[in-house]
């Protein structure tokens, strides 16, 4: 359910959204936090893997009580489960999937999205040093990298700006935008905003964003009853 | 043949000297070498260089390293970590050096060393602050940077079998770095859960072979990331 005073789309909401665009045969990546509630939401009939950058190609649900293995963790560290076909592999070659252009997309959060795809996610501009991680690996090389995240920070902010003032995870490689009012692709042409919440106006959208949206034909995020 | 079994943990981590670079293999707790860490840290070495993904978590493994004052610096991807309090809790007080590195690049440039070569041209990075004071080069139209390979004096790996000749398998995700710092150190120590006799390990499936591991000590089944005492 959506927040009624709001009309802002819950992490869930956010993460189904998502899920409609990972396709059928494709390698993900999932970023830490929102990104990893995107596999319950998957339609049944896509077969999506997903790659875990601590090597593990096929990785699945948490695992059932008493079935955890201590070995078996995603790039969170959380405990995981393999799914049929899966692979491990070490790092230079889980890197190499990530590098060489193996990962169809790759969902990460961001602090901020620049308009020409700029990502910002590792560190803040206040602090002197950041967890890195394998995001500047993962977002030079996937394929496609869909931000997904909040469309403000939590000050009002905007997240997505004409030009980024954060420090640089990759240059220009986001390509769509997931966040709790808005479904925005990155073109060269700038900006598209493709669908708003339901309840939000495109004007509402465009008031919180710091770079202009090109509305061409502005659909509604679709909500599951 | 040479016998690369150590039968004590003390054995097995002597020959590490104060100064030395250690490869610490591990992601999260999968694949740390809580064991032989452990044995290090009873040999009471100073101004190690400790190259591994994560600060440490809690007190034990390599957070016990820091906490006992072994370490001079860390080369890691992944500093900020809630569990890694007791690292931050030295960087704050100025009393360790920290080189964050891409965690693909970090893997590569061990594999570089490994592999002998003299570095490698990674699109990760560019235009970032990690890439300052990196010389930059376009090839083919694409910005790379330069990254140069990075040697362990010694690598401390986990491994889950091994046999008389050091060839290795590794358990699920504990696999992870352990292949690569088995490459890139002068001196490669593995801890093993269970040795088994020669030809017990099928060659197609054995994914670090015996060349590059010098010293390997069995220590069995553990429940990792678990509070030890010291020994």
């Amino acid at each position: 359910m959506s927040d009624e005073q709001t009309n802002l789309l819950t992490r869930q909401q956010i993460a189904a959204r998502a899920a409609q665009d990972m396709e059928d045969g494709w390698l993900v990546n999932l970023g830490i936090g929102m990104p990893t509630m995107i596999p319950t939401f998957i339609p049944r009939e896509r077969d999506v893997m997903f790659h875990s950058e601590n090597g593990l190609i096929g990785m699945g649900p948490p695992p059932a009580e008493g079935e955890a293995d201590q070995d078996l963790i995603s790039a969170g560290k959380e405990l995981v489960t393999m799914v049929p076909g899966g692979a491990y592999v070490h790092h230079t070659d889980s890197f190499a999937i990530a590098r060489g252009g193996r990962l169809d997309c790759a969902v990460l959060g961001a602090f901020q999205v620049a308009a020409n795809g700029d990502l910002c996610n590792w560190r803040l501009p206040n602090q002197t040093s950041g967890s890195v991680g394998g995001a500047m690996d993962i977002a030079a090389g996937s394929k496609r990298v869909f931000a997904m995240m909040t469309h403000t920070a939590r000050d009002g902010a905007a997240k997505i700006v004409a030009e980024r003032s954060y420090p640089l995870t990759a240059g220009g490689v986001v390509t769509r935008i997931f966040t709790d009012m808005a479904v925005i692709s990155v073109t060269p042409d700038g900006l598209v905003l493709d669908e708003v919440a339901p309840g939000l106006t495109a004007d509402e959208v465009q008031a919180v964003t710091d770079a202009p949206l090109i509305m061409n034909s502005v659909g509604t995020i679709p909500i599951a009853a | 043949m040479k016998n690369k079994k150590a039968e004590t943990l003390e054995d097995a981590v002597s020959r590490i000297h104060d100064g030395a670079t250690l490869l610490i293999g591990g992601f999260g707790q999968p694949g740390v070498p809580e064991v032989l860490i452990d044995g290090v840290c009873d040999l009471k070495r100073r101004d190690l260089t400790i190259v591994t993904n994560n600060a440490g978590t809690g007190h034990s493994g390599i957070a016990r390293l820091f906490e006992e004052g072994c370490v001079a610096k860390l080369v890691c991807t992944f500093p900020w970590a809630k569990e890694s309090f007791v690292f931050k809790e030295l960087y704050d007080a100025g009393k360790i050096e920290l080189e964050i590195v891409p965690q693909g690049t970090l893997a590569e440039r061990m594999r570089t060393a490994g592999a002998g070569l003299g570095g490698f041209l990674t699109p990760t990075g560019v235009g970032t602050d990690l890439a300052i004071g990196k010389e930059t080069m376009t090839v083919e139209g694409k910005d790379y940077v330069l990254e140069k390979p990075l040697h362990g004096d010694f690598a401390l790996i986990k491994a889950y079998k091994v046999d008389p000749r050091g060839n290795l398998i590794y358990r699920k995700t504990g696999r992870n770095f352990n292949p690569i710092m088995a490459m890139a150190a002068g001196h490669t120590i593995v801890e093993v859960q269970e040795d088994v006799e020669i030809d017990d390990l099928d060659p197609e499936v054995i994914v670090t072979p015996g060349v590059f591991v010098d010293t390997y000590y069995v220590t069995g089944w553990y429940e990792i990331g678990k509070e030890r005492n010291a020994s």
